[in-house]
């Protein structure tokens, strides 16, 4: 059975604006991202929201949904009180191109200083042999859609705008880690994990795992990790010592 | 036709909310918990470490162990032995209290719940922290963190303390072996649950193979791996109830050894 709900929705260009109040048809078995695309049919044509698959899968319609970070396309009507006042923002971290939609530039940027996946020289594509074992680690972070709703919650930038040039946020510290633990990547990426992209800021709070839509264990399976890697090459003489006297750095 | 983009807007900020949170749900519960959860423990810590009343035959309070001083009873002393002589004049459990308390301190569960309940660095996900500036580990005294997996070797030894401790509890007060009292049972708890917390480690995680690139190439080094994965997806757990049940075992011994507790199974 349909009902009308109330809807309170970030309107606005660049950053300024406010929160508009509208009632809105809601069906049975409908997600919020539903519920936006009847306000743009009914109420407000020019409201601007980004979104693709409405499956979950492309990481488009990233917006704050009662303070929290969700995909729209995967947040169910049902979850909420019919009698509740729904409020939906952008995501906070990032500027704000029209109403739900943000500049995810950031991003981008920070995905282009990472060097990309270098293998040794002598092995060329096609030639790679990994066992499954040794696939399956790195497999749970290449699940990432790219919703940038762990960047997002982040504090470090959040709170901190100006930590942004320093740290490269959950998304992407995972991927440097998914590259370093990757048998046939040949680039040492721990030295650069902590000067360059900022993991040291990182205190482990979990926010970036308690968002994940795909529920990636972004900090005890990458961030940990890379972590106590960085330890091994910055932080422990036992190790530093041991690397020096049988001259190999990683196995 | 040609088609044409909107045009930017010439203001590039954020979406200027003036609340700090828009969250709905009781997001402050679980800092409040956590607050008044660790709250607890240190003030009974602190309590206990100058408590005397740390050993009744055959147990031993778990925060006074090992006693290492010569004031320890002498059924107390670890090994027999008392290496701290008789100038050492304050609390034994003084002596050792570093080791497990820095384990706790930096180990990353813990770091977690501190950071966010004491901190409020954030207080909860999507909730505004209080402090205008932040840079996280990357300096003192917060990069100190990263000596985690010393303390880690030094909580093994503690737990392997605990567990012998627990396995002497088997004997009665005249030293004779097959007594199982209330004590036994819950000193043979405590050592368990300190020793999925410890090995659940994510130091010890990475210790065991963590570090490696090549799984396949060390197959025993893979497995234990493995078993410690298992027991670190449940760190948090393992974090809690072994920081209560050590607090439940080191109440126990002290209310036995004062005469509160005198039941003829204690």
């Amino acid at each position: 059975m349909g009902y009308k709900a109330k809807f309170r929705v970030w309107r606005g260009e660049g950053g300024e604006g406010q929160l508009e109040d509208f009632t809105v048809e809601v069906n049975e078995g409908e997600v919020v991202l539903d519920v936006i695309h009847r306000l743009q049919a009914t109420q407000a044509p020019d409201l601007a929201v980004r979104w693709n698959c409405k499956a979950g899968k492309c990481g488009s319609c990233s917006m704050e949904i009662n303070g929290r970070p969700r995909l729209g396309c995967m947040t169910r009507m049902s979850t909420f009180e019919e009698s509740e006042t729904i409020t939906v923002t952008p995501m906070r971290t990032f500027p704000v191109i029209k109403d739900l939609v943000c500049d995810v530039s950031f991003n981008y940027q920070k995905a282009r200083e990472i060097p990309s996946f270098t293998p040794p020289k002598d092995v060329k594509p096609g030639e790679y042999r990994m066992q499954q074992i040794d696939v399956e680690r790195s497999q749970e972070f290449r699940k990432c859609i790219e919703c940038f709703m762990c960047n997002n919650v982040c504090h470090v930038i959040r709170d901190h705008d100006e930590n942004k040039p320093a740290f490269a946020g959950p998304r992407f510290l995972m991927r440097i880690a998914e590259l370093d633990m990757h048998p046939y990547d040949e680039v040492d990426r721990k030295d650069a994990a902590q000067e360059e992209h900022g993991l040291g800021y990182c205190n482990i709070t979990k926010c970036c795992t308690e968002v994940c839509p795909e529920h990636i264990k972004i900090t005890d399976n990458a961030l940990i990790p890379m972590k106590e890697r960085v330890v091994d090459r910055k932080y422990d003489p036992l190790v530093w010592l041991g690397s020096k006297i049988f001259k190999r750095s990683s196995v | 036709m040609t088609q044409t983009t909107a045009e930017s807007p010439i203001s590039k900020q954020r979406a200027q909310l003036k609340v700090r949170t828009l969250r709905t749900d009781r997001w402050w519960l679980v800092p409040a918990l956590t607050f008044a959860g660790l709250m607890s423990f240190l003030i009974y810590g602190f309590w206990a470490i100058f408590d005397k009343s740390y050993f009744a035959e055959p147990y031993i309070a778990p925060f006074s162990s090992p006693c290492l001083a010569t004031s320890c009873p002498e059924g107390a002393r670890f090994l027999g032995l008392a290496p701290f002589g008789d100038w050492y004049g304050l609390p034994p459990g003084l002596l050792i209290l570093g080791l497990p308390g820095g384990f706790r301190l930096t180990c990353y569960y813990y770091r977690k719940s501190y950071y966010r309940s004491f901190w409020l660095s954030p207080p909860a996900c999507a909730v505004s922290e209080p402090h205008k500036k932040y840079s996280g580990e990357t300096r003192l005294p917060l990069i100190i963190q990263n000596v985690h997996r010393y303390f880690f070797y030094l909580a093994v030894v503690i737990g392997a303390i605990l567990a012998y401790d627990a396995i002497l509890a088997f004997r009665d007060e005249h030293g004779n072996w097959g007594h199982v009292g209330l004590g036994t049972i819950i000193l043979l708890a405590n050592a368990i649950l300190i020793f999925c917390y410890t090995l659940g480690c994510h130091s010890c995680r990475h210790i065991t193979a963590g570090r490696l690139n090549h799984f396949s190439r060390h197959p025993i080094r893979y497995k234990a791996w493995t078993f410690v994965s298992k027991l670190n997806a449940r760190h948090q757990q393992f974090a809690w109830a072994s920081m209560y049940s050590v607090m439940i075992a080191d109440l126990y011994v002290r209310l036995v050894a004062k005469g509160v507790i005198n039941f003829p199974f204690a």
